[in-house]
């Protein structure tokens, strides 16, 4: 079991304002990679401020009065590094890949905006038609339109119920007060994990994160609004209109959080049927899913779709195993449906072979390996997990996928892909194309 | 420091160079570069060979691209279903894809598998047989993606825009085809395509991971070192694109949708081409440095009209597109467009100043290590280096070459190229 084990332990270390730090040391090239994790995301946006974090984020890159922001842009991509950030259900996180030898800017530039945001009125104002922006050009993908109709019906009460980027009516009406308000109670060393992988000796990398984010004072404790969902009760469909040729549909479950024990049989039996899937977020590449169950069968023997994929994120709360597929257009999507239900029928009847298992293993593991390639994506990976459980989940992922039975799959199914826990979402287009 | 000192500088050491890279030239034709690299596990094989659009007759457009995306659909020796499942089984990919110049692949796979993943390539591209049901599954897929590219208001505005700055050029034409195009192409163009245009000659195979050069070379010959095809035409090249006479404008109308796709230039230069660095580290300032450079600081930072506004340079084997790129909202296009067009100008009025010039030269040098980082990436930059003849020593030089290269000089390729009374505009949107 042991050779499984790609990754290898990292203690946190926790400083005394709360701050955790996770550090890794990697010397295959001269480059370190940083990131700065904050325990809030739009599961803790309450109506009328949906988007709020994500508009923080955007705000972080403007700048604190000692980092103005063109000085910042400029000291950094001078460099060559890399520099971004990402607002998730569960948590915001901003990272920079640099030279070794200019790493420190990024170390300086992030415990300064952990609390010396500007947040400057004519900068809020401008971002405004930014962000508005950016959901428009989503809002131009049927795929949106549909995930964020199915996610409504999925989440009467949690918070899960909206789109990261926030409605449409809250970005118009959200002022200054609501973004400094989320920064400050949110933005603390004792809600946020600095993880450092790369090029660098431990010890000093620690003396220089203790020094740069040692004095920060933490706040007050962090309020959690999440409510919990109630158990759904009946099978939800809805339809979606809008233009094109396509007939799109995604089906999801309700399934627990990455924290649960039936997480894992969840993750082998997604394997089995969509296709195998890593945690990689920067680079490695992905495994095909043609021989996977659904590929097969909705795809190749039935040709019911004309592709299909699935996605079951790793979050706090219970969240959504979700089915994504475009109907073939010479079938109807209650054909396609029937063959999907066959597929999953199939698994809560029969558990599936050992060899099976194994396969998803295998997969596992060269993914993986793909994903070790990118120093960036080992430091993602050491934040990643501490969102909503540990960084022990990841390292010990691959064994743990090891410790799956097949009847623990089985089990899975029967208890989760019931049509009563599911919603079915359907994109049908106004045929306005040839 | 003052900010035209070196603000990175590369450790040869750790860079891809003639010390470890490996170069053969089979006697078919094929010429391999291998890089190992055993900090990783993983071993990624990509390549190419003279078999993309350029080869088409126009109405076939997007035959290379259906032949490159049903190769794996079967093969003398193994069913679809076997091929994947060889593949998948030790969670190992492979894809084609259809370029205008080249067919193209990637595979990865840990490295121990190489084998089978090599093998898997030699059959996929030599032994080929289209089953009759896997093509029209083939023809579905393509036909769904177009109908999806038609919803897709930034591709569209980049099929509009090559249509105005390309028209009577080979660059003009989709490599996807169009909807009409892809239902007429039969089992038999496949066939006949691949049997004419698949060979040896000019293929280009890079390896870079976890493998000794001398197992990746014996596996390789084992595969492909045996294969001929005397039928295979001359590689075709392309003419040059002469600016358009004055400035035109096309707008593609996608109902309903909220936002419009802006993109609008010019077509590039050459990655063969003297100016290629000059156009590359001019184009940073104009719209890549930071969030986006001056397109980006003057459409997003301060007018707050996109999400995204960028300008690139997409050079390849002849005048690729130069152009500037937006997302905004339907009712600002005209706003956006004329501040691209403001930006512009500055950048043909005088010189880029030196310190924004040496930042962007500076930025440029010190991504190189990000890029490559990766097993893909290192595949990738040799496949480069073949296909553009840059040398076994281009990335310890490269640092030197871009570093020669003046404001001046940015200023001058620019005023060669790029011209606003001879603009093509391409938007897409309600």
């Amino acid at each position: 079991m042991k050779e499984q084990t790609l990754l290898e332990k990292v203690q946190p270390v926790r400083l005394e304002n709360g701050l955790t730090v996770m550090l890794k040391e990697i010397h295959t090239a001269p480059l370190v990679s940083h990131w700065v994790w904050y325990r809030v995301g739009s599961r803790d946006e309450i109506p009328g401020k949906t988007g709020v974090s994500h508009w923080v984020e955007h705000m972080l890159f403007k700048g604190t009065p000692r980092f103005p922001a063109e000085e910042l842009e400029r000291n950094i991509s001078r460099t060559g590094g890399i520099w971004n950030a990402l607002t998730y259900l569960d948590w915001t996180t901003y990272f920079e890949t640099m030279p070794v030898d200019k790493i420190d800017l990024a170390l300086e530039l992030e415990a300064d905006r952990m609390t010396n945001g500007s947040f400057d009125p004519q900068e809020v104002a401008r971002e405004r038609t930014v962000v508005i922006s950016e959901r428009k050009g989503r809002e131009n993908s049927p795929g949106f339109q549909l995930k964020e109709a199915l996610r409504a019906a999925a989440f009467r009460v949690h918070p899960y119920h909206h789109e990261i980027i926030g409605d449409m009516a809250d970005l118009k009406t959200m002022q200054r007060a609501d973004l400094y308000e989320h920064y400050q109670t949110y933005y603390r060393p004792n809600n946020a994990l600095v993880a450092v992988a790369g090029d660098f000796q431990t010890d000093s990398m620690l003396e220089r994160i203790k020094e740069l984010y040692g004095d920060l004072s933490p706040g007050e404790e962090i309020p959690r609004r999440a409510r919990p969902e109630p158990a759904q009760r009946g099978e939800h469909r809805l339809n979606v209109e809008g233009p094109g040729d396509t007939t799109i549909v995604e089906v999801a479950y309700h399934t627990p959080p990455a924290s649960d024990p039936d997480f894992f049989p969840l993750l082998i039996m997604d394997s089995l049927l969509s296709g195998p899937r890593g945690l990689n977020l920067f680079g490695g590449g992905g495994v095909s899913n043609k021989t996977s169950r659904l590929y097969r069968s909705m795809v190749e023997e039935n040709e019911v779709a004309i592709d299909i994929h699935g996605g079951l994120p790793a979050t706090i709360d219970p969240f959504l195993y979700s089915l994504h597929f475009i109907v073939h257009p010479q079938t109807s999507v209650d054909e396609a449906l029937a063959i999907l239900d066959e597929e999953i029928t199939r698994m809560q009847e029969t558990p599936p072979a050992r060899e099976e298992l194994q396969r998803a293993m295998k997969q596992a593991q060269a993914l993986f390996a793909y994903g070790s390639e990118s120093i960036t994506n080992q430091a993602f990976w050491l934040g990643f997990a501490e969102m909503f459980a540990e960084y022990e989940w990841v390292r010990s992922y691959v064994e743990r996928l090891a410790d799956v039975a097949p009847e623990d799959v089985q089990r899975a199914a029967m208890k989760y892909l019931q049509p009563q826990n599911r919603i079915i979402g359907t994109y049908l287009p106004q045929r306005n194309g040839r | 420091m003052t900010s035209t000192q070196p603000l990175a500088s590369l450790r040869k050491s750790s860079l891809p160079g003639p010390d470890d890279i490996t170069r053969r030239e089979m006697e078919n034709g094929i010429t391999l570069l291998i890089r190992p690299n055993f900090n990783t596990l993983s071993v990624t094989v990509s390549g190419y060979l003279m078999a993309g659009s350029l080869y088409e007759p126009l109405p076939k457009m997007g035959l290379a691209n259906f032949v490159s995306s049903t190769l794996m659909r079967g093969t003398k020796d193994h069913s679809f279903q076997e091929i994947y499942n060889r593949l998948e089984s030790i969670g190992a990919s492979l894809s084609f894809s259809g370029g205008t110049h080249t067919a193209g692949f990637s595979g990865k796979s840990l490295g121990a598998d190489l084998d089978l993943l090599i093998e898997t390539i030699g059959e996929t591209l030599r032994r080929p047989t289209f089953p009759g049901d896997h093509v029209e599954r083939v023809r579905s897929q393509l036909l769904t993606s177009l109908d999806l590219r038609a919803q897709n208001t930034s591709e569209m505005a980049s099929l509009a825009f090559d249509e105005i700055v390309y028209k009577g050029h080979p660059y003009q034409y989709p490599e996807d085809g169009t909807p009409e195009t892809a239902s007429t192409i039969t089992r038999d163009d496949l066939i006949g395509f691949h049997r004419e245009h698949y060979g040896p000659r000019e293929m280009v195979i890079a390896v870079a991971g976890a493998v000794e050069p001398d197992k990746a070379l014996e596996t390789i010959s084992n595969s492909l070192g045996d294969w001929h095809n005397p039928d295979q035409p001359a590689v075709q090249t392309v003419p040059p694109a002469p600016p358009l006479e004055k400035t035109e404008r096309r707008h593609y109308t996608i109902p309903d949708k909220s936002q419009t796709d802006i993109v609008l230039g010019v077509a590039g230069p050459s990655r063969l081409s003297p100016d290629f660095y000059a156009a590359k580290i001019g184009n940073s300032v104009l719209g890549q440095f930071g969030m986006m450079g001056w397109i980006g600081e003057a459409v997003r930072n301060k007018a707050g009209l996109a999400y995204y506004a960028y300008s690139s340079v997409s050079s390849s084997m002849g005048p690729g597109p130069w152009t500037v790129s937006a997302g905004v909202d339907p009712d600002h296009t005209e706003q956006a467009i004329q501040l691209i067009k403001q930006e512009i100008k500055r950048f043909l009025d005088q010189p880029v100043p030196e310190e924004e010039f040496a930042d962007s030269q500076s930025s440029y040098i010190g991504k190189l290590p990000l890029a490559l980082e990766s097993n893909a990436g290192v595949a990738g930059s040799l496949l480069n280096i073949e296909r553009y003849q840059l040398g076994l020593d281009y990335f310890h030089r490269y640092e030197e070459m871009v570093r020669e290269v003046t404001p001046q000089d940015a200023f001058r390729v620019a005023n060669a190229y790029l011209d606003l009374q001879r603009l093509g505009i391409a938007t897409a949107g309600p």
